[in-house]
């Protein structure tokens, strides 16, 4: 490892930056406490997560037809995922899932 | 590196297919598949640069699709029970 150029550090630290963010997302999809609050650990392995790891493969590719596709699929997966996640959200407000909202103005109200 | 990476977003599409496993309601499992299906353009990616051979590339961008198109036609099966009626038919 004594051969790390500049660039292979900065890909390192970007890789290891996405791929923090992919494990947040995942550790808040199971520890929020409801389904529209989850959307947001998605989003972020979806946004931060996927363009930080797909931003150091480009580093490593350098100026090649292999960063003009990392760039292709990060454009689609920026367009796509939150089209999908917005529909999901809206289907599940659609069925009548309700946002779980802040219980401390009721809990005062009934203890008063 | 890569493999580092590479295990970091295997945890992750772990965590998000319990997810799709336990959670409560279907909207939950549907978005864990999602979130698993993002995590595999990921994980395609990463083990072409890993494997020196990112020709792999390809078969991410298709995921990319495939991913999107079936969440939207679950969630479209869902809602109306058809995949063939159009949003007019439903009212």
């Amino acid at each position: 490892m004594d051969s790390m150029t500049p660039i292979d550090i900065a890909s390192w630290a970007v890789l290891m930056l996405g791929a923090f963010f992919c494990l947040i997302g995942g550790i808040g999809l199971h520890r929020l406490p409801d389904f529209f609050s989850r959307l947001h650990g998605a989003g972020i392995t979806d946004t931060l997560g996927a363009g930080l790891v797909l931003f150091g493969l480009m580093l490593q590719a350098g100026w090649t037809l292999i960063t003009v596709k990392l760039l292709f699929i990060l454009a689609i997966l920026w367009l796509t995922s939150p089209t999908s996640t917005h529909a999901i959200a809206k289907a599940a407000r659609m069925a009548g899932l309700e946002p779980m909202l802040d219980k401390s103005d009721e809990s005062q109200e009934t203890s008063a | 590196m890569f493999a580092a990476t590479m295990a970091a977003v295997l945890v992750t599409m772990i965590l998000a297919l319990g997810r799709a496993v336990l959670g409560p309601t279907t909207y939950d499992r549907i978005l864990g598949v999602n979130m698993a299906g993002t995590k595999t353009v990921l994980l395609i990616a990463v083990l072409g640069f890993l494997t020196g051979r990112p020709d792999f590339l390809d078969l991410a961008l298709i995921y990319v699709f495939l991913n999107f198109v079936g969440t939207l036609a679950v969630l479209k099966f869902i809602e109306h029970g058809d995949l063939a009626r159009s949003a007019e038919d439903a009212d």
